[in-house]
């Protein structure tokens, strides 16, 4: 145990330095609240930089949410997302093979951790954001007592793209949104798009 | 004198002052504000406590020698480009270009100082990575706003490289009768245009009534612009003794960096207010970032470096 949290303050530390990151909390405030705590996906380093943005204390309770495609591809990312993360993988393709994606998450927040997740579903490589995939309406419908919090990413996408291995030494920044539930009767559609609309608000305004 | 004894009297006047500075700080706080924050005052005590830190760098960096000081402005360099280049839009296709500006001009435009190669120190950014950096974003294969971020990339590079680049180049500049003094001229050029802008804010919040522009900066007064920088090339002229220079030319070069060194964060003010922020970034509490604290300098360097070097090296 006591070498995961090394490794996570090194990988926090590392993060933090490397972007230089800066946290805004922005109509919420970072209390130890249960949370679910959405956010635009550009990069696989994306969790990372919330997880570091958080205080230390409600770090050990926010579990990120994460492709298992991805992290149990390899020996090492296995280590750092099962051990030093506490992710909670999901398979991303629907099989009869594996849990439900819901549940899982659902399991986590039954024994009181936060999570993080991103709710387009795969790292956005355009200019826009995608559309929501269901999964956060589900959870939300599953939890409603549990409030979630939209947070932007900006810049973390340009320090490292897709397909390139040295990162460019670029500012990033967190904004931490006003939390929403969902409202008794919302339809899917309605909550995926007011939840999209909340997250967009705290992107800066297009050049 | 010696340069040591010059060096201390410099830095003994500078810290009597911050000291002054400091007392009044803390005393006006003390009587006005005590429990309450106060914007003005608050923001009166970050200013000092940041010259502070910047005089103490610098005190340290000369200390080290040269080569302190050349590695103290390739990190400054470096921090104001990655805020520049942080809120400017580049694409996928730029990675490599991003790359080559950090991690090779950076790094070379500032080895070219150590290795004293004037010639490719002058033309390193302004002529090939001029050519080099859009040939490498064209093989992104990206047509999308392309001649926008070539250029836009490329400035961000002249302003915070190859123009702060200008302050420790003073070193290798060979004038007579003033061998080993030269890191003189660069506490000239600092002192005369950070005091430029501090009495800009201050004439300006005492007498300020005319706006410059409203649109660029609300707080550049024509009264903060005149009183500022006639008081700050007072201070100019009245350090004639530690430059090559006699009191009038001190007095009237002090003029010109001053009157550059104002537009200067005139210039960058306009940037970010077409980006919709107020600083560049925020490394320093309540301070904004780097490149606002150095932007002034940045437009008054390479002038003072081309007037010394025109008129007073051999």
């Amino acid at each position: 145990m006591a070498l995961e949290n090394l490794a996570a303050s090194a990988l926090c530390v590392f993060a933090k330095l490397l972007t230089g990151v800066r946290a805004v909390w922005r109509g919420s405030v970072p209390d130890a609240r249960q949370r679910v705590y959405f956010a635009n996906h550009r990069s696989h380093g994306d969790f990372v930089l919330i997880w570091a943005s958080l205080p230390p204390s409600l770090r050990r309770r926010t579990r990120p949410v994460a492709g298992a495609d991805y992290w149990r591809a390899s020996a090492l990312r296995r280590y750092i997302a099962d051990r030093v993360f506490r992710g909670v993988l999901i398979g991303r393709k629907p099989s009869r093979h594996q849990a439900n994606p819901v549940e899982l998450m659902g399991a986590a927040l039954a024994d009181g951790d936060s999570l993080i997740i991103f709710p387009e579903g795969t790292r956005n490589l355009g200019d826009t954001l995608l559309p929501f995939k269901s999964g956060i309406y589900h959870l939300a419908k599953a939890h409603p007592e549990i409030e979630l919090v939209p947070v932007w990413i900006e810049n973390l996408g340009r320090v490292m793209p897709k397909g390139t291995f040295v990162p460019a030494p670029l500012l990033c920044s967190l904004t931490f949104g006003q939390a929403l539930n969902l409202t008794l009767g919302e339809a899917r559609d309605d909550f995926l798009i007011r939840a999209r609309e909340s997250l967009l608000t705290l992107a800066p305004p297009a050049e | 004198m010696d340069l040591s004894d010059t060096l201390f009297a410099v830095f003994g006047g500078i810290f009597a002052v911050l000291v002054f500075a400091s007392v009044i700080g803390a005393v006006l706080k003390y009587r006005l504000a005590s429990d309450a924050s106060h914007s003005v005052i608050d923001n009166l005590n970050a200013r000092i406590n940041a010259w502070w830190a910047m005089i103490l760098l610098i005190g340290g960096a000369i200390w080290i020698g040269k080569g302190g000081v050349i590695a103290l402005f390739a990190f400054i360099s470096f921090q104001s480009l990655r805020e520049f280049i942080s809120l400017t839009h580049t694409r996928r296709g730029d990675h490599r270009v991003l790359l080559w500006i950090f991690f090779f001009f950076l790094p070379l435009q500032y080895y070219l100082i150590v290795i004293d190669w004037y010639g490719l120190f002058s033309i390193l950014i302004p002529v090939y990575a001029f050519l080099l950096l859009p040939i490498s974003a064209s093989l992104g294969s990206d047509t999308t706003r392309f001649l926008e971020r070539a250029a836009k990339v490329q400035w961000g590079l002249m302003i915070c490289v190859y123009c702060l680049s200008h302050v420790p180049a003073l070193l290798t500049l060979d004038i007579p009768g003033y061998a080993e003094r030269n890191v003189l001229l660069i506490l000239f050029l600092i002192l005369t245009v950070q005091s430029s802008d501090v009495f800009q804010y201050v004439w300006g919040k005492l007498l300020g009534k005319h706006k410059i522009s409203v649109a660029i900066s609300p707080s550049k007064t024509l009264e903060g612009l005149i009183g500022g920088v006639l008081t700050s090339t007072a201070v100019g002229a009245t350090l004639w003794w530690i430059t090559p220079f006699n009191p009038w030319q001190a007095g009237l070069i002090a003029l010109i960096i001053n009157i550059m060194g104002f537009f200067g964060g005139f210039v960058l003010s306009a940037i970010k207010r077409d980006r919709g922020v107020k600083d560049w970034g925020s490394m320093i509490e309540g301070h904004g970032g780097m490149l606002d604290r150095v932007d002034s300098i940045c437009f008054s360097a390479p002038i003072f470096f081309h007037i010394v070097r025109y008129w007073w090296v051999q």
